[in-house]
């Protein structure tokens, strides 16, 4: 990874030392610098450039609160997707604006695909690991992922896929088109690189969901928890 | 730091033996090693005198020869004056049986002996620990020989962080036959760990498979194990105890809270091809299987039985452990029906398992067997065999054993063990196949093949 990019990393985790953890644009920033396909997004500050933004990315879009306070957005219902219109924009603008510590909404594109789960966490005896898993908010429930030690190898990549129960689905199931399998890949190795230059500033990362389609995995959400 | 000395001693000095009480562990240890191993023993006890007639010597120096391994015996508080004494008297090595270390809150006791023996690159084991069971040179388990259960000189390297554990494993070696090369029991392993250990036997001539027991291990130093361990040429299993969660740890992030320590563990053993034993029953079977073959397979399993309850059990456990019992086609089938008895051909069945049901004899099994281990459709054949059914000899283990040697295809045997069938069982075991007491046992073995390859 060039320097350059490495020192804009290290600034947006710096910068979020003290809150502990990197807010969601901040972190799809690291991952866009990284080299990672994120949505194209926004974060408004107010109902007008919220508004103007999902005009110009056409919509449905998603809106999503930015609040240091909240970690777990769904959890506190500051996740909207599928808004199809002006005025369900700046409703759902408002709506957010209530929410503890808010500090502005994400807009960003709404993008088909299958969710996944793209996790790390810094394993207290073998260090950096990765996680790949079926994504959404049901994740703890289905408990579907594999793990493998960082740096991934791409045999590793194909191996998780192969143990995931529902990998049949990542192969294109009852006519839905195959994933791209290569853009995962290199999504995840990619990842996994950045993740063991980061070992010594992180504690875990989910990416959740990153969605896939046939053409694209792109980090729809992330969240890094820092070193205490 | 070189362990040779510390397996392989030539002479062996047991300090803090009693004068007065014949049964002080270090007094076990002495007597053991005087009446039944190789390696010259001689002991120690600061207040000199006699022992059973041989010289009590009161320091390590006195000791007219070169001592290649000390076994330290004595209080905690005293073991680092005996270590420096060692070290000053060119000791090749130690096993500190003492406990009142770390277990006990004495870390600092621990610490000032870690740090003499580093920097005077003296190796030692334990404390807080049996030692080394390496036979014919010496045995520092303070366990009177007559109470333990020995298994017989084999391929299969044991390291234990529990000395309980070790001798309950050796126990069950000797009565599954899985022959041992070397036990230690590492205690506290504050100097010697387990990849220490890994590296050691990795290099051993007599060691095939490596085989750990783990409580648990340090700051990445999982990593480095797993890392060495793939790299090793040879069968390295690991059970690991302390699978539950540790409970109620707040964890902010789905990817902490799913990938708790056991579940990485799991991970990075099989990401590396280190074959992970769920309990004691898998270590003994994966033991005994990868010591007699050192190959992987996919997984594709024959069965040849004699009983069809057999085969159906056999059938279910394979496919709860992840291995396939591929159908034969209509042309195989005809073609081992050629090759089988008069007497069975009629009533036997050949889709996989294949049934040759109680009237069969010797030459049925010989003619399936050989059939199954040329065909690629299976990478494994298991033999359930019921040495009751009257046509089968205790021969076949051997001329089964030939079939192996020719087509290199892995057999794993079932044969209930009783004392009863024993010369079946031997007929197996001394020609190295595998031999199972029960199905579930026999399909156990037949993963571990599966799961030492990287996944």
């Amino acid at each position: 990874m060039p320097t350059v990019l490495k020192k804009g990393i290290r600034n947006i985790l710096s910068a979020s030392k003290e809150r502990g953890w990197v807010l969601e644009p901040e972190a799809k920033r690291l991952f866009s610098l990284a080299g990672l396909d994120i949505p194209r997004y926004s974060w408004a500050k107010a109902a007008e450039e919220a508004v103007q933004f999902a005009q110009e990315i056409g919509y449905p879009v998603v809106v999503k609160v930015v609040s240091p306070r909240v970690v777990h957005k769904s959890d506190r219902d500051g996740v909207a997707v599928d808004i199809k219109g002006d005025g369900e924009v700046t409703e759902t603008f408002i709506r957010f604006s209530r929410i503890e510590g808010f500090v502005g909404v994400l807009v960003e594109e709404m993008i088909p695909g299958l969710e996944l789960l793209v996790g790390a966490k810094i394993d207290y005896h073998f260090g950096p690991v990765i996680l790949l898993g079926m994504g959404g908010t049901g994740v703890e429930i289905y408990r579907d992922i594999s793990l493998r030690m960082a740096p991934l190898q791409e045999r590793d990549v194909e191996s998780m896929v192969r143990d995931l129960k529902a990998s049949r689905l990542l192969e294109g199931y009852r006519g839905s088109e195959p994933i791209n399998r290569s853009e995962l890949t290199r999504l995840l190795l990619t990842f996994s690189g950045l993740v063991v230059e980061m070992e010594e500033l992180i504690e875990s990362i989910d990416l959740n969901p990153v969605i896939c389609s046939s053409t694209r995995c792109i980090v729809a959400d992330a969240r890094i928890m820092l070193k205490g | 730091m070189s362990l040779g000395r510390l397996f392989k001693p030539k002479t062996l000095a047991v300090i803090g033996v009693s004068l007065s009480n014949d049964r002080h562990p270090a007094n076990v240890i002495y007597n053991k090693n005087s009446l039944r191993f190789q390696a010259e023993v001689y002991p120690v006890n600061k207040r000199g005198g006699i022992l059973q007639g041989e010289r009590v010597y009161p320091r390590i120096s006195d000791i007219p020869q070169k001592v290649e391994l000390a076994v330290i015996a004595v209080r905690a508080e005293v073991v680092p004056s005996i270590m420096a004494e060692c070290i000053e008297a060119g000791v090749g090595g130690a096993v500190v049986i003492s406990g009142g270390f770390a277990e006990t809150g004495r870390k600092d006791l621990q610490d000032r002996v870690v740090s003499m023996a580093r920097k005077a690159d003296f190796p030692f084991i334990g404390p807080n620990c049996l030692g080394i069971y390496s036979p014919p040179y010496m045995d520092t388990f303070f366990l009177p020989s007559e109470r333990m259960v020995r298994p017989e000189r084999g391929r299969v390297a044991l390291v234990s962080q529990s000395g309980g554990i070790l001798v309950d494993q050796m126990t069950k070696f000797a009565e599954e036959g899985v022959g041992l090369s070397l036990a230690v029991s590492i205690g506290n392993k504050a100097q010697i760990r387990e990849l220490d250990l890994l590296r050691y036997f990795a290099h051993d001539p007599s060691t095939e498979v490596i085989a750990f027991y783990v409580e648990g291990f340090e700051k990445n130093e999982g990593r480095e194990f797993v890392l060495a361990a793939g790299q090793c040429p040879k069968s390295v299993i690991v059970l690991k105890s302390g699978k539950t969660p540790g409970g109620g740890k707040a964890v902010s992030s789905h990817t902490a809270s799913m990938a708790g320590d056991y579940e990485v563990f799991s991970a990075a053993l099989s990401q590396h091809g280190v074959v992970e034993a769920i309990d004691e029953f898998e270590l003994v079977s994966f033991c005994e299987a990868l010591s007699c073959y050192d190959q992987s397979i996919e997984g594709r399993v024959g069965i040849i039985t004699v009983s069809g309850g057999h085969g159906a059990l056999a059938v279910d456990a394979c496919s709860a452990h992840g291995l396939s019992v591929p159908t034969l086609s209509e042309g195989l089938q005809a073609e081992i029906r050629k090759q089988v008895s008069p007497r069975v051909r009629d009533i036997a069945s050949y889709s996989n398992p294949i049934d040759l049901t109680g009237s069969a004899v010797d030459d049925d099994f010989i003619a399936a067997a050989t059939f199954l281990s040329s065909r690629e459709e299976v990478d494994c054949v298991l033999i359930l065999l019921l040495p009751y059914t009257p046509g089968i000899t205790s021969d076949l283990g051997a001329r089964l054993s030939q079939i192996y040697r020719q087509e290199g295809k892995p057999l794993i045997a079932y044969v209930p063990h009783v004392e009863k069938y024993r010369i079946f069982i031997e007929g197996f075991e001394l020609n190295r196949i595998p031999v199972a007491h029960s199905i579930e046992g026999a399909v156990h073995m037949a993963e571990a093949m599966k799961r030492c390859q990287p996944c």
